[in-house]
């Protein structure tokens, strides 16, 4: 059986920054090994949906996962505090990570949890991230011991004022290929600052979740392959897709 | 241990509940939780004639209790499922239902034909889909329509033919009696009921569509009554669904006059589900020396 729901004990689930939370579950060596960028589905007591969310950090024992307040489901979440939390984890197909290669991991608010467990996979990474202010700034510390970081803020509170593909542009000759997370917008700018340089780019995505295991086909993401326009699913063929099959 | 096994227009389940379609695909990713064979049945996810890409997304929204989808049909079409997943559920030890849904009635006639020359075991009607344009629930909102697909279909159908109805009708006993009186071996009950969300900040619909079909917890007791209403309207089985999240809804579902069941959203929240459900009635029926499941259903005693 390749999938099980487990009931993981919580270590913490504290606020880093404005309604960002670091929620902590102990995740022993005997359960799945978790590929970085794959995700969790979260069940909310009450809630008819769990809510995925993307593995921040999966070493030392502990899962991580840093998620925002945006709706009811997670506020559910952010007021845990002890007990168990129902996890189904690892899910989808995360980055493919190569050996010998210099990653651009690129993330946007929060699409950046998911690239310190990234970070910690590939070897001198050039980790950019950014925020739209300063209040909004999450894991600077965590990621600064995994790779060169480089931070910028839409209004120029912290860090560089503007974005991502700013930063990207400035260093495209010192990497050799990109992973992102992040809004839909910010991943297309990405995605075509890599074509027009001729990068290879992995995104992740995000798109409104049932099942999680790709059976309710309700995630669909439009991909074209081998010529053909086709819709797949982000928790089962993703969330990690080639930028350059993702049909914006 | 209480017998579970059901029987609905002469095909055997081993326990009653069955995977709605829609729900499940077409069951190889519940299969990695649990033997697909906990489950009497796979209604499978609904199949075209040609392949269908479905919706644009969001395809799907929350609701106080209960979620609202517009999947829009999406499959790789009826060839596709026969030749490459048919096989492989027909190894799985349970019951293979395949849901077909058209935009004509010919398609519905062709696919039957093609199903009927299969080792699938029984044949649901989808007339009650509400995510489509064309097709779907529009064959299945009147009684004239109802009898004339299903009489149809009926004739090109040598399997089992349970129809599928739609609960956005005024009156959903008259339109099963259409049902039945036209060829349907069964009938199964609620499809979703049409809703919608609205994000305030964007004043935009969440789903894609506009509009979707609710499902889960919140439209149960809708189901539980048009359940009754169909028991007392005809004489054909009914496969009661609509928000069956716990054992205790199973036996409801039951009682209203269901002999078999079908879950789908409360997979969601949780993926064992049915095995809960299935250790839930079967203590039930022990505590209440019920030998088996069978004698529940219909048993409500009205007012």
């Amino acid at each position: 059986m390749k999938y099980d729901v487990r009931e993981l004990p919580l270590l913490s689930n504290e606020e880093i920054a404005q309604g960002i939370f670091d929620m902590r579950l102990e995740y022993k060596q005997t359960d799945l090994p978790v590929q970085c960028g794959q995700f969790a589905h979260v069940y909310v007591p009450g809630k008819s949906l769990r809510r995925p969310i993307s593995v921040c950090d999966a070493s030392g024992g502990v899962l991580r996962l840093v998620y925002q307040v945006k709706g009811e489901g997670t506020k559910i979440m952010s007021q845990m505090k002890s007990g168990t939390v129902d996890v189904l984890v690892p899910l989808g197909n995360g980055f493919s990570i190569e050996k010998g290669k210099r990653y651009c991991l690129i993330g946007g608010g929060i699409g950046v949890p998911p690239m310190l467990y990234t970070a910690k996979q590939c070897d001198n990474p050039l980790i950019i991230t950014g925020f739209r202010s300063e209040s909004l700034v999450i894991l600077q510390d965590d990621l600064k011991q995994a790779g060169e970081t480089l931070l910028c803020t839409d209004d120029g509170s912290a860090g560089q004022k503007g974005f991502v593909t700013d930063l990207l542009r400035a260093h495209i000759d010192e990497i050799d290929e990109v992973c992102a997370c992040g809004p839909t917008p910010m991943l297309k700018a990405v995605a075509a600052v890599c074509k027009e340089l001729g990068k290879p780019c992995q995104i992740s995505l995000e798109e409104r979740m049932g099942c999680g295991v790709g059976a309710c086909l309700v995630c669909a993401v439009k991909v074209r392959k081998n010529g053909e326009e086709i819709m797949q699913h982000v928790c089962k063929n993703g969330p990690v897709f080639n930028a350059e099959e993702v049909v914006f | 241990m209480a017998d579970l096994s059901v029987n609905v227009a002469g095909v055997q389940f081993n326990n009653p509940l069955i995977a709605a379609s829609g729900t499940f695909g077409f069951g190889r990713e519940y299969g990695e939780f649990y033997p697909l064979s906990t489950l009497g049945g796979i209604s499978c996810k609904g199949i075209t004639l040609k392949r269908r890409d479905g919706n644009p997304p969001p395809r799907i929204a929350e609701t106080p209790s209960g979620i609202l989808n517009a999947v829009g049909l999406q499959n790789p079409g009826v060839d596709v499922f026969i030749n490459e997943d048919l096989p492989w559920l027909k190894q799985q030890g349970t019951v293979i239902i395949a849901n077909i849904a058209g935009n004509t009635v010919e398609e519905y006639c062709e696919m039957a034909e093609k199903l009927s020359d299969t080792d699938v075991d029984m044949i649901e009607l989808n007339i009650s889909c509400p995510n489509v344009k064309s097709g779907g629930v529009q064959f299945g909102t009147s009684c004239e329509s109802v009898a004339h697909i299903t009489s149809e279909v009926r004739k090109h159908c040598k399997k089992p033919l349970v129809v599928k109805l739609s609960p956005n009708v005024t009156d959903i006993a008259s339109i099963a009696k259409s049902a039945e009186a036209a060829g349907a071996d069964a009938v199964s009950m609620i499809n979703t009921l049409t809703g919608m969300r609205i994000d305030i900040h964007t004043r935009r619909p969440i789903i894609r569509n506009n509009t979707g079909g609710l499902s889960g917890a919140a439209v149960f007791p809708v189901a539980v009554r048009m359940v009754w209403q169909v028991a007392n309207a005809v004489k054909i089985p009914i496969i009661g669904m609509g928000g069956i999240s716990t054992w205790e809804d199973a036996v409801e579902m039951l009682m209203a006059g269901a002999t078999a069941l079908q879950i789908g959203t409360v997979l969601f929240s949780d993926p064992y589900a049915p095995v809960k459900i299935n250790e839930g009635l079967n203590k039930f029926l022990d505590e209440n020396n019920i030998k088996s499941v069978t004698e529940l259903t219909g048993t409500v005693v009205p007012w």
